[in-house]
């Protein structure tokens, strides 16, 4: 079994000369999201334990959350959240068996990108 | 097959389920706490630390966190060993993969341990 791993087989996976379809462009902001959500994790964990910590640190917290820097961030990681989610759902559809051909996985790679865009549009309505 | 020492499971098709599981809890955890700050509008302490502190939301804030380890741990796993590979940047890949998964792992506990202590150290 080793022995097949190790063959010597012809591969291109430099990823600098591949033409990326909108499936993996799909695929690639869902990881790249899922990687920004990781280094978000942190802020988030801060806000709920300054939020919960006491009446006056639940105060400071929603202060500083009216600054627009940090509407800028609060709005950054809700778009990471919401592009993650919608990708993560048409991942779960597809492991159902649905869209799976070369047409639907476009369709539907399309169809997420659209409806991520609708809602980190809406969530920037609702944090501004 | 080729099994990995760093996987999770050890085995593919259990990181395989554990990323789907977690997942659908943290769709709906988000989808809920969102759906109550939006209801909300204007959210106050009490509020806001009456919902976060009652019993049902201690132990699905439990079940967050440890899905958001789980989940990070399978998704980064995927992704290391997709891009931080010899193929890709040549020969020090394995080093820079195992240091990269190591930082990983360890900042997930921190992760891990942080959210634990925020939701039952308050109460």
């Amino acid at each position: 079994m080793m022995a097949n791993v190790n063959d010597k087989r012809p591969v291109n996976l430099d990823l600098t000369t591949i033409k990326f379809p909108v499936p993996a462009l799909a695929s690639i902001t869902h990881r790249v999201a899922g990687v920004a959500l990781f280094v978000a994790i942190p802020i988030l964990l801060w806000l709920l334990d300054r939020s919960l910590a006491s009446p006056e640190s639940f105060a400071q917290t929603k202060e500083l959350l009216t600054a627009p820097l940090a509407k800028l961030v609060v709005w950054a990681i809700l778009a990471a959240v919401l592009y993650h989610l919608v990708a993560g759902i048409k991942h779960l559809i597809m492991d159902w068996g649905i869209g799976e051909t070369l047409e639907g996985g476009r369709r539907g790679a399309i169809l997420s990108f659209a409806i991520a865009a609708v809602l980190i549009i809406l969530a920037g309505v609702w944090v501004w | 097959m080729v099994t990995s020492v760093t996987s999770l499971g050890r085995n593919g098709l259990s990181d395989w389920l554990v990323q789907r599981v977690s997942a659908v809890l943290l769709a709906i955890y988000t989808l809920v706490v969102l759906g109550w700050l939006i209801a909300q509008g204007e959210v106050t302490y009490e509020a806001w630390s009456g919902f976060m502190g009652c019993l049902v939301m201690q132990i699905a804030n439990t079940f967050m966190i440890v899905a958001v380890g789980a989940h990070a741990w399978v998704g980064l796993w995927t992704v290391t060993t997709d891009y931080l590979t010899n193929r890709q940047i040549g020969a020090a890949g394995t080093v820079v993969r195992l240091i990269a998964q190591l930082v990983i792992a360890l900042l997930t506990l921190v992760y891990v341990l942080w959210g634990l202590v925020i939701i039952w150290g308050g109460a």
